[in-house]
C-alpha cells in the first residue's frame, strides 16, 4: 500500500514537470502530447471501468465523449453569439459551470442508452452500444448551427476564476489535477462495495442476483458514471484544443479508446492512461518519419496481443517481479 | 514505380535548396486514407511551384489523418518546437477549423491550398489567413450559373447530407435561378441506385450533383450504368471531377459539363509550365485541380519569399497579400477576406483518341467573382 | 408504382451484398467466437485483386477468379497465422488484434496499388439493360449480382444441410466445446469455415467493384452494416443472416427513397430532405436496437 503511494506521488510528480523539461530541452509539443494522453486516458479508464471491472464491453463510448466535447462548444458558441440554447439556456465561458455541464449531460446520456442496451448482454450489447453511438454521430453531423461535420471553433479555452487559462502550461496543469483526481476517483470507486458489487456482477450475474441484489440497476449506475467520465475528459478535450467535432463521436474513436484499454491491462487502475499514453505517443511518433506510419503500429499492435496477455500492465508486473 | 519517382522528387526539393536560409514551410496535409491521394497531390504541386520560383525553401510535411486533433499536434510540434511561421497544406475543413486559429494564435502565416470553410471567410476573417483555392459556395454557384446558363430550368441536386452538402445545394440554387429538386445522401452512402430512380421519375432538364472522392466515382459509374447518362445531362462541380475521379469513371464520364477555376489546357505560361513539370516528374499521375492549386501556393508563398524572405512576418504578410504572381488560371486577386477573386470556366468531357474521357475548356461563365462572406469581414 | 418495383429490386440487390458478407462472417463468428474486424478488409482484398486483374487482362471473369483466390489465401493466411492463436482468447483481445489486422491490410493495399481508386468496368455481357416491366429498365448487372447472390444462398443451404462439413458446420454453431470433444479435426474446420467466408467476402468485393469505388478503406464502410446484419440475424446462423441481409437493404433502400416524401407532406422541403436522410441513415442501428430489445438474441439465435 505505501510502495503504491509513493509510486503514485512520484508519476504525478513527474508529469507535473513536463512543461519545465519541455521548455528545457525545447520540444515544447510534449506538454500537449502528454496533456493530451492524459484526457485520453480518462476517457479509456472511465470506459474500462463498465469493461474491465463490470465487464459491460461498451462500442459507443465516444458517444460521450462527444458530447461532453459538444456541451463545451454549444456553451461557448452561445456565450459568444449572445444567444442562448434553444432560447433558455444562455451560454457560458466559465470552466466551472461547463465541465458540470458537460458531466451532466453526458450521465443522461448514458443513462438513456444503458436503460435501453442493458437489457442484452454479450455480442449484442456491443452492437447496440455501437448503434446508439451512429445515432448520436449522424445527430451531430446534421447540425448545421454548430457546424455540422465542420465542427464548432471555441476560439478561447474556458475561463477559470485566478487563473490564465489562455498559458498553455497552466491548462496541462489543470488537466493533470484533473486526470488525477480522476484516477483517485476510480481507485476508490473500484474499493467500495459498490465497486464490489460490480465486478461480482461480472464474475456471476446470477449469483448475485440471488444474492437479492437488483443487478441491472447496479450496471445502470456504472454505466452512468462511466459515460459522465467520458463526458468529463470530452469537455476537457475541447477546451485542449479548442475545438469540437463529429469525429470526436465516430465509431472508430470509441474502437480507440477501447485498444487504449486492451493494451494498457483491462480491470487496472493505470492500464488505461499506460495504453493511452503509448498509442498515442507511437503513433505521434511514427507519423513523423512516416505516412505509412498504420503499417509499423498495426503490426506493433498484432504482435502485443499475440505475445502477451493482460497487456502492457502485465508485462509490466512481470518485469518488476509479479508485484503490483 | 510512380511511388519511388515521387519519393524522389520530394527528396531532390528538400535537398536542393538545403542552404542555412532557406525558409522552413510546415506542410499539414491529409496523405493517409482513402482521400490520401488528395495530399499528395497538394504536396507534389507545392513543390513544384515552390521550385519553379527558386526560392530558398525547406517543406517540412506531415500527415494529419484526416483527424483535428492529429492536426493540432502536429501544428503544434511546427509553430512552437521547430519555430515554422508559414504553414499551409490542409485538404479539409474540420481539419483546419482546428489548426487555422492555432497557427494565428501563434502569430503564424496559414496559406490555404484548399480548404476554406465559411467559418473562417467572413467575420472570423484574419490578417495571417490565405486562401489560394476558392471559397467552398462559390464551386456550386459557379455550376448554378452554367446549368443556366445552358437554358436549363428544371434540375436535381444531389449532396450528401452534411453542412458542405447542404452548402453545394444551396449554393447551386442561388445562381441556378429555376426549379430545384433537392435530394440529400447519406455521409457514407456508396450506392445510389435509389437515388437514380428518383432522377428518372423526377425527370429534370439536368442534374446537378456533389459528391467529392470515393462517392463521386461510385455515382458517376452508377448513373451511366442506369442508363441516365443519355438521357439527363449532368453539371458537376470542380471537386466532383478531377481527374483522378475520371480516370477511375472511365468512358462513363464521357458527355458530362463540369465548371471549374483551371484546367489543364488553359492558355497561359504559368500552366503550361505547370502541365509540363507535372508530366516530367509524376508522369503516372494525372494531375488534379488539388496539384494545380499546391503549384499556384507554391508560386505565392515562393515569389513572397524571393521578395523579402522568411523572417519578417509582418513584411511576407504583406507580400503574399500584393499577390504579385502569375497564377496557372490566369486573373488572380485577393478580396477584402483574403479569399480569391477569379473567373470560372465551363468545361465538357469528352473522349480523347484512346476513348478515354478528358477535360475540355470551353468557355469564361463567371468573371472576377469572390464570395459572400467578404463583406462580413472587417479587417 | 414502377419506382416501388425499381426500389425494391434496389434494395433486393444491396440486400445479398450484405447476406454474402455477413454469411462468412456470422459461420465465423458463430463457430469459432470470433469478433473478425477485418473481414471487410477480405472484401477490399477482393476487389482490389479483382480490378487489378481485370485491369491487366481486359476480362471482368479473370478478375473475378482472381479476386476469389486473392481472397481466400489472405483469409487462409489470416486464420493460420493470427487466428488461430486467438480462439481460447476473450473478445477483446480478438478486436484488438483484428483492428491491427485492418490497419495492416489497409496500408499494405497503399504501398502496393497507390492511393487512387482502380477502374473497372463492366463485364460485356451485363453492360446494358433489360426491361422488365414496360418503361422501367434495369440495368442487368444488378440482376446479375442479384442472381449471384441468391445462387450463393442456395449452395450454402445446401452446403450446410446436406454435407459432413455442413453436419460440423451446424454442430459447431450450435455447441463448440462438443464438437471438440467429439474428436473432430476441428482445425481443418476451422480453417476451411473461414477461407469459406473470406472468398465469400472476396466475391462481394468482385461483384460491387464496377459498381462502386474500388479504394482503400472500403471494407471499413460496409463492415458496420454487415455487423449488424449478423446480430439482428442472430450469432451463427446462416438463415438468420439471409434473411437480416434481405430485410436491411430493403428498409434502408425504402427509407431512403420514401421517407423524404413522406415528411414532406408534413414539412417544408429541404427540412424534411434533411431530416429524412438523417433517420434513413440511422434506420438500420434504429432497427437493431428495437429488435434486440424484443428477441436479445436475434431472429435465428443458433446457440442455445
Amino acid at each position: 500500500m505505501k510502495r503504491e503511494y509513493l509510486i503514485l506521488a512520484t508519476v504525478f510528480l513527474l508529469l507535473a514537470l513536463v512543461p519545465f523539461l519541455a521548455a528545457a530541452t525545447g520540444q515544447t509539443s510534449w506538454t500537449r502530447l502528454v496533456g493530451q494522453a492524459l484526457i485520453y486516458g480518462m476517457a479509456a479508464a472511465s470506459l474500462n471501468f463498465i469493461l474491465g471491472y463490470g465487464g459491460m464491453i461498451s462500442f459507443g463510448h465516444a458517444a460521450f465523449f462527444g458530447i461532453g466535447g459538444y456541451v463545451v462548444g454549444i456553451l461557448y458558441h452561445h456565450f459568444d453569439a449572445g444567444t442562448s440554447f434553444l432560447g433558455l439556456i444562455p451560454g457560458t465561458d466559465q470552466m466551472l459551470l461547463t465541465l458540470p455541464a458537460a458531466v451532466l449531460v453526458a450521465g443522461l446520456a448514458a443513462a438513456l442508452v444503458g436503460a435501453m442496451s442493458l437489457r442484452t448482454g454479450g455480442v449484442q450489447f456491443i452492437m447496440i452500444t455501437l448503434a446508439f453511438a451512429q445515432m448520436f454521430f449522424f445527430l451531430f453531423i446534421s447540425l448545421k448551427t454548430y457546424g455540422g461535420e465542420d465542427g464548432i471553433m471555441v476560439r478561447r479555452t474556458n475561463a477559470l476564476p485566478g487563473l490564465d487559462m489562455r498559458n498553455r502550461d497552466t491548462l496541462y496543469w489543470v488537466v493533470l489535477c484533473f486526470a488525477a483526481a480522476y484516477y483517485l476517483f476510480l481507485r476508490r470507486l473500484v474499493q467500495s462495495s459498490f465497486g464490489q458489487i460490480i465486478a461480482g456482477i461480472r464474475q456471476n450475474e446470477r449469483r448475485m442476483a440471488a444474492m437479492g441484489i437488483s443487478t441491472f440497476r447496479y450496471k445502470l449506475y456504472a454505466f452512468i458514471l462511466s459515460g459522465m467520465g467520458a463526458g468529463l475528459a470530452g469537455a476537457l478535450m475541447v477546451n485542449f484544443l479548442r475545438f469540437a467535432s463529429p469525429d470526436m463521436m465516430h465509431w472508430t474513436r470509441s474502437g480507440e479508446f477501447m485498444i487504449m484499454v486492451i493494451l494498457g491491462g483491462v480491470g487496472t487502475l493505470a492500464g488505461p492512461f499506460i495504453g493511452a499514453g503509448v498509442l498515442f505517443t507511437v503513433e505521434t511518433t511514427l507519423a513523423r518519419y512516416t505516412e505509412h506510419w498504420m503499417l509499423p503500429v498495426g503490426i506493433l499492435l498484432l504482435v502485443v496481443v499475440l505475445t502477451s496477455k493482460g497487456g502492457l500492465m502485465a508485462l509490466i508486473r512481470k518485469l518488476s517481479g509479479g508485484q503490483k | 514505380m510512380r511511388k519511388l519517382l515521387t519519393s524522389t522528387g520530394i527528396l531532390l526539393a528538400l535537398m536542393s535548396p538545403a542552404h542555412a536560409e532557406a525558409t522552413k514551410i510546415g506542410v499539414i496535409t491529409t496523405l493517409s486514407g482513402p482521400a490520401g491521394y488528395l495530399g499528395e497531390q497538394i504536396r507534389d504541386g507545392l513543390t513544384l511551384g515552390l521550385q519553379a520560383t527558386g526560392a530558398e525553401f525547406e517543406l517540412v510535411v506531415e500527415d494529419d489523418a484526416r483527424d483535428p486533433n492529429t492536426g493540432v499536434q502536429v501544428a503544434d510540434r511546427m509553430l512552437n518546437e521547430e519555430g515554422i511561421k508559414l504553414l499551409t497544406g490542409i485538404v479539409f475543413s474540420n481539419v483546419s477549423g482546428a489548426v487555422v486559429p492555432e497557427a494565428l494564435d501563434a502569430g503564424a502565416i496559414y496559406v490555404s491550398p484548399n480548404a476554406a470553410p465559411s467559418g473562417l471567410a467572413g467575420a472570423k476573417c484574419h490578417p495571417n489567413y490565405f486562401v489560394v483555392s476558392w471559397q467552398n459556395d462559390s464551386l456550386h454557384e459557379a455550376s448554378g450559373a452554367a446549368a443556366k446558363k445552358l437554358g436549363y430550368t428544371t434540375a436535381v441536386a444531389l449532396a450528401p447530407n452534411y453542412q458542405a452538402g447542404k452548402d453545394a445545394i444551396a449554393g447551386f440554387s442561388r445562381e441556378f435561378g429555376g426549379t430545384v429538386t433537392e435530394i440529400y445522401t447519406g455521409v457514407e452512402q456508396s450506392d445510389f441506385a435509389g437515388e437514380m430512380a428518383q432522377i428518372r421519375s423526377v425527370a429534370p432538364q439536368v442534374v446537378f450533383q456533389f459528391h467529392p472522392g470515393g462517392q463521386g466515382i461510385a455515382f458517376l459509374k452508377q448513373y451511366q450504368q442506369a442508363g441516365l447518362l443519355g438521357s439527363v445531362p449532368m453539371v458537376l462541380s470542380e471537386p466532383s471531377y478531377d481527374s483522378v475521379i475520371l480516370k477511375a469513371v472511365g468512358p462513363a464520364a464521357v458527355g458530362l459539363t463540369g465548371t471549374t477555376h483551371w484546367n489543364d489546357d488553359f492558355d497561359n505560361e504559368a500552366s503550361k509550365a505547370l502541365v509540363a513539370e507535372w508530366a516530367a516528374a509524376f508522369p503516372d499521375a494525372p494531375l488534379t485541380t488539388y496539384g494545380q492549386q499546391g503549384y499556384d501556393t507554391g508560386l505565392l508563398i515562393g515569389g513572397a519569399l524571393n521578395k523579402v524572405g522568411g523572417e519578417d512576418i509582418a513584411a511576407l504578410q504583406a507580400a503574399i497579400k500584393a499577390a504579385d504572381f502569375a497564377s496557372t488560371r490566369g486573373n488572380f486577386a485577393f478580396g477584402a477576406n483574403q479569399h480569391p477573386v477569379q473567373d470560372w470556366y465551363l468545361t465538357s468531357i469528352e473522349a480523347d483518341e484512346a476513348g478515354n474521357p478528358k477535360i475540355v475548356t470551353k468557355e469564361k461563365i463567371l468573371e472576377a467573382v469572390g464570395d459572400v462572406y467578404a463583406a462580413d469581414c472587417k479587417m | 408504382m414502377i419506382l416501388l418495383i425499381e426500389q425494391l429490386l434496389n434494395g433486393l440487390q444491396y440486400g445479398v451484398t450484405l447476406f454474402l458478407l455477413a454469411a462468412g462472417l456470422t459461420l465465423i463468428f458463430g463457430i469459432m467466437g470470433v469478433i473478425n474486424l477485418a473481414h471487410g478488409a477480405l472484401y477490399m482484398v477482393g476487389a482490389f485483386a479483382g480490378a487489378w486483374v481485370s485491369i491487366q487482362t481486359g476480362s471482368f471473369w479473370a478478375g473475378l477468379l482472381a479476386g476469389l483466390v486473392a481472397s481466400a489465401i489472405a483469409g487462409i493466411v489470416v486464420e493460420l497465422g493470427v487466428m488461430r492463436r486467438l480462439y481460447a482468447r476473450d473478445h477483446l483481445d480478438q478486436v484488438l488484434a483484428t483492428f491491427a489486422l485492418i490497419l495492416i491490410f489497409n496500408q499494405s493495399t497503399v504501398l502496393i496499388f497507390g492511393r487512387q481508386p482502380l477502374f473497372t468496368s463492366l463485364p460485356e455481357m451485363f453492360s446494358g439493360s433489360v426491361e422488365i416491366v414496360p418503361g422501367l429498365p434495369y440495368p442487368t448487372y444488378r440482376l446479375f449480382v442479384i442472381t449471384v447472390g441468391l445462387a450463393v444462398a442456395v449452395g450454402l443451404y445446401l452446403l450446410i444441410n446436406k454435407t459432413r462439413i455442413g453436419m460440423l458446420v451446424r454442430a459447431g454453431a450450435s455447441n463448440r466445446q462438443m464438437v471438440r470433444a467429439l474428436g473432430v479435426n476441428i482445425r481443418g474446420l476451422y480453417t476451411a469455415v473461414f477461407g469459406l467466408g473470406a472468398l465469400l467476402a472476396g466475391l462481394a468485393g468482385v461483384m460491387a467493384s464496377p459498381i462502386l469505388s474500388v479504394q482503400v478503406g472500403m471494407g471499413d464502410e460496409i463492415i458496420l452494416a454487415t455487423f449488424v446484419v449478423v446480430v439482428i440475424g442472430g450469432v451463427g446462423s446462416v438463415k438468420g443472416a439471409f434473411v437480416a441481409g434481405i430485410v436491411l437493404g430493403m428498409c434502408d433502400t425504402m427509407l431512403r427513397a420514401f421517407l423524404p416524401g413522406l415528411l414532406q407532406q408534413v414539412m417544408p422541403g429541404s427540412e424534411a430532405q434533411a431530416l429524412g436522410v438523417g433517420i434513413s441513415s440511422m434506420g438500420i442501428y434504429l432497427m437493431m436496437a428495437i429488435i434486440l430489445l424484443v428477441r436479445p438474441r436475434g431472429l435465428f439465435a443458433a446457440q442455445g
